[in-house]
């Protein structure tokens, strides 16, 4: 195979194969302690710690030592104190294999060129100029370049998008009558700031709508994983109250999605809520996502039937399907229990505090 | 020793296809694609110095599967534009979109106004004009490629490729010439594909970790994914879930095919022309020789694979045998390849490979390196060191059978933003920090750790020829590769370009900068800096570390570079990750004017 290395380049181009090893040359004064220091430093390289840059160079360095990074070397100065062992924890030794590493070749190792001097890093020089990049406008005009420019910063970085999920859109089967459930989302805006609207209702067939209620939102990313969301929930049911809402939204470790919110109604009345979904892959397209609901009240509430603490909770799992990744059809189950004076609150009106329904329905988003 | 050489070296530019299909006749077509005429796949060429393209749009098929596309002069890719060192070029590109459009030539040295970037460097082809690039002397030759720098337009199959023949002898000879250029076909229009990544994570990906895969990660190390919100299944963003993997256009079942006679030598120029897909490159059973990166002649590196990442371009020789030989690009996910045929003769066919099984990210990935991947050279000066000579194939980060090597994760901080520089900006658009970000240029890349045979990394590469500036940088610098994988931010240095548009990157005219690329996210970046070539910093002698125009950052590791900054002007710098730039991973380099500075050797210049 060598022959035909060589055959592939024109003559010209042979000796800058046969040099292979000329810039390499180890100077020939040098003391069997810096190689040893080079090459201690090199297994603690190889072992994942960090040995600082020239830590095998005397501490005054000769400012650009041609050609020659080892020439009065002090390696004494070799500081182990510098290396981090504390990420080691756990760190399986057994899978490196030191023999092999005595075989280093050091010959091949470029010290030829080494120059340990650091490179200063700092800003660009004055000669680099300031300002914002424009060369383009000398040539072609800054009314051309504008619209273009302009287009450039909007494509990269600056898009904006539209969602709307439904997370949950079902059929209620239960005791009493059956019933249905929608739980909406969606929002419009960029990567940090958004208009974030919810709207969740529920009501059994033939009668009334039970619950609705509207959020509209501004969202801000305050973190990778959150958003802090402040905004206005307008209830369309019942006695139709208007709050304040402050929240959060956003995923948790474990991949947990988490809503937490808290509503001021324009009565005075606090309330809260917390919502938890996991979506847990069993093949690619079929997932199981248990889901947690629970409500809290800073006060008792009779005319809603919301009593004081632990208002509800509601504990669901769902398994569904996608047939695409925008649309799966599910089917699940899903207890609720009214709890402590809600509870009782329930029973007063005639209804049971807690209820079983078996669902149906489709989570899609687009 | 040139008497040895061939004297039937021929240079068959397009890859030629089986079955009498190939008689493609060299002329250009005009764009009217609006009628039912489909666009062709593979390319015609061009060359002279007056050149003709013209970009249109039209109905596209691929095995099946119909899309939206654009082309020039009338197919997918568009014609190789075949020109000569030491030679002027006039390219003259008309539009015939309803939408703005633009040609950048990948690779090429040339004034920045002629460059093709709308906002940087022109203002863009408006609907219905042309817009001449009038390039002065080609100062290089080698593979290249061009494609649309307009917004994701590069998708739809605005993309061809560029041979620069040498003025002189071309040191690497060979009996038979071609280029493979690889890209994807989707039927999905691409902001479709930017819309689906915002809003659903993993959306494309179906080989994600669940309770019935067969991956080998343990509960423990399942949990602790978990607790990151992160998935070690996320290799690539965009899959063959949506993508058919394109050689020269055609699928893999439409059998594009390279004819050679037993004994010749083949050079394929190899051009990752896709949006968004890392390649492995790979001839079962055959060794060939990588004797060029980015265009330029490096070394002969012997290897039975490469990844490549997107928009870089690699020649190889080949010596092919037997009746055929497949080449086989897999997906560096592996969800799909695409094939071409080494044929001895047409219709022949060698078997194709099965896909192999998807990689995991690995504690390297999530820069903590306690394995061998990346092992830290400390910033490159040690970087000489020989490693094949080292014996340091040790089962790298554990080894796929236990990717995460046994460590204890709990108590880890992934995001200690302390280890960041004070001119990253710290917000939502930072999800990760490498706690120990390593040099990973020794790195073959993800998923090719264990193959039982040579891959080749950036190490390896040796440039043929010496450089010309051997000049010490004068200062250093550190840019941070930056992303959140949830809300499909990407970014340098924590800044989208919405921030940063008016704050570029600046060199003064000539200034050597070493440049160390910190990626702070578990994917891979493929980094390209327009105008220039800049040198890698990995272990090679001074006056050869080979010259690249892109490079690709291992995830959570850093890669480093030498920049002589002598091409004045404004220059595009991002990610060539197609959906990471619309995303923000871009940036301006201003190279200050020359002024009254004498002219410097440029490469390529005698």
């Amino acid at each position: 195979m060598r022959l035909l290395v060589a055959m592939l380049f024109v003559s010209t181009a042979a000796p800058a194969i046969a040099q292979d090893h000329s810039g390499h040359a180890m100077p020939s004064a040098q003391s069997p302690a810096q190689t040893e220091c080079e090459k201690e430093a090199e297994r603690h390289r190889a072992m994942g710690h960090s040995v600082p840059e020239g830590a095998c160079a005397p501490k005054a360095q000769p400012t650009e030592p041609a050609q020659d990074g080892h020439t009065g070397m002090d390696h004494s100065q070799m500081d182990h104190s510098q290396m981090d062992h504390s990420q080691m924890q756990g760190m399986d030794h057994s899978t490196m294999d030191h023999s092999k590493m005595e075989g280093m070749d050091h010959s091949a190792m470029g010290h030829g060129t080494m120059d340990m001097t650091p490179i200063p890093e700092g800003a660009p020089p004055a000669a680099a100029g300031s300002g914002p990049p424009r060369a383009a406008d000398a040539i072609w005009g800054a009314d051309a370049m504008r619209a273009s420019r302009n287009a450039l910063r909007t494509e990269n970085g600056g898009m904006k998008v539209f969602w709307f999920q439904g997370d949950r859109a079902e059929y209620r089967a239960r005791e009493d009558s059956d019933g249905y459930l929608w739980d909406v989302q969606g929002y419009y805006g960029g990567d940090t700031d958004k208009f974030w609207f919810k709207s969740e209702g529920e009501g059994a067939f033939g009668e009334q709508l039970e619950s609705a209620e509207i959020q509209g939102l501004w969202s801000h990313a305050i973190g990778p994983w959150w958003d802090l969301q402040v905004g206005v929930r307008q209830d369309l049911t019942g006695p139709e109250r208007t709050h304040a809402v402050i929240g959060v939204q956003g995923l948790a470790p474990y991949t947990f999605e988490l809503d937490a919110a808290a509503f001021l109604s324009n009565k005075g009345d606090l309330t809260a809520s917390v919502e938890g979904e996991l979506d847990q892959r069993i093949t690619q397209r079929l997932l199981l996502q248990p889901r947690a609901e629970v409500s809290l009240s800073a006060q008792d509430i009779p005319e809603l039937g919301i009593g004081a603490g632990l208002d509800s909770v509601e504990l669901g799992l769902r398994l569904r399907y996608e047939i695409a990744r925008e649309f799966a059809p599910y089917i699940g189950v899903e207890q609720e229990w009214k709890v402590g004076q809600s509870a009782d609150y329930a029973r007063l009106a005639g209804e049971d505090p807690s209820v079983t329904n078996y669902v149906v329905g489709v989570r899609f988003w687009f | 020793m040139s008497e040895l050489l061939v004297s039937r070296r021929r240079l068959l530019g397009a890859g030629a296809l089986g079955a009498g299909a190939l008689a493609l006749p060299a002329w250009a077509r005009g764009a009217d694609l609006h009628g039912n005429e489909s666009i062709r796949p593979g390319f015609d060429e061009v060359s002279g110095r007056d050149i003709a393209l013209t970009i249109g749009e039209g109905p596209r098929v691929v095995q099946g599967r119909r899309g939206h596309a654009i082309a020039v002069n009338g197919s997918v890719p568009g014609p190789l534009v075949r020109l000569k060192e030491g030679q002027p070029v006039q390219l003259a590109v008309t539009n015939t979109l309803d939408e703005d459009s633009s040609i950048h030539w990948h690779g090429l040295l040339l004034p920045f106004q002629f460059d093709g970037v709308p906002g940087v460097s022109f203002p863009g082809i408006k609907p219905g004009e042309t817009f001449v690039y009038d390039i002065p002397a080609l100062r290089q030759s080698g593979t290249y490629w061009w494609h649309s720098h307009s917004g994701l337009q590069e998708q739809a199959g605005h993309y061809g490729p560029i041979v620069v023949e040498p003025a002189a002898t071309d040191p690497v000879q060979a009996d038979r010439d071609y280029v493979m250029l690889l890209s994807e076909f989707t039927p999905l229009h691409p902001h479709t594909i930017m819309d689906k990544l915002k809003k659903g994570e993993g959306y494309f990906n179906y080989q994600q970790n669940t309770w019935t895969d067969d991956y080998p990660l343990s509960g423990e190390d399942r949990r602790m994914w978990a607790r990151m919100r992160m998935m070690a299944t996320d290799i690539l963003d965009v899959t063959g879930s949506t993508y058919t993997y394109l050689a020269n256009g055609r699928g893999p079942e439409e059998g594009l095919e390279f004819l050679f006679t037993p004994g010749e030598r083949v050079r394929l120029r190899i051009i990752n022309g896709s949006a968004m897909t890392f390649f492995n490159l790979r001839i079962p059973g055959v060794k060939f020789w990588v004797v060029g990166a980015d265009g330029q002649n490096v070394r002969p590196v012997e290897v039975e694979e490469f990844q490549i990442g997107t928009a870089e371009t690699y020649d190889i020789i080949v010596e092919p045998t037997g009746e055929a030989r497949t080449i086989v690009a897999e997906s560096m996910d592996r969800s799909g390849m695409a094939i071409a045929t080494l044929a001895s003769r047409p219709g022949a066919r060698a078997s194709v490979p099965p896909l192999r099984d998807p990689p995991l990210l690995t504690m390297a990935d999530m820069g903590m390196n306690h394995g061998s991947g990346g092992m830290d050279h400390g910033g490159g000066d040690m970087a000489g060191m020989d490693h094949s000579a080292m014996g340091h194939d040790m089962p790298s980060q554990g080894a796929a059978a236990e990717p995460m090597g046994g460590m204890d994760m709990s108590g880890m901080n992934m995001r200690d933003t302390s280890k960041l520089p004070s001119d990253v900006r710290i917000g939502p658009g930072i999800d990760m920090v490498s706690m120990n970000p390593v040099d990973r240029m020794g790195d073959p890349g993800l998923g090719l750790d264990n193959v039982p045979h040579k891959v080749l990394n950036y190490r390896d590469l040796v440039a043929l020829e010496s450089n010309d500036d051997l000049r010490r940088p004068s200062r250093q610098m550190e840019i941070h590769l930056t992303g959140n994988m949830e809300r499909y931010m990407w970014s340098f240095d924590g800044k989208k370009f919405t921030a940063v548009s008016d704050d570029p990157i600046r060199f003064a005219y000539n200034e050597r900068v070493r440049v160390k690329l910190v990626n702070d996210t578990m994917m891979a970046h493929p980094i390209h800096l327009h105008g220039h070539f800049f040198e890698l910093v990995n272990g090679a002698p001074a006056d050869r570390q080979p010259q690249k125009h892109t490079v690709i950052v291992q995830p959570g590791g850093s890669a480093t570079f030498d920049l002589t900054a002598d091409e004045e002007g404004d220059w595009a710098f991002h990610c060539h990750l197609l959906y990471h730039m619309h995303s923000g991973m871009f940036q301006i380099v201003t190279v200050a004017p020359r002024g009254n500075q004498p002219d410097v050797k440029r490469v390529g210049e005698d």
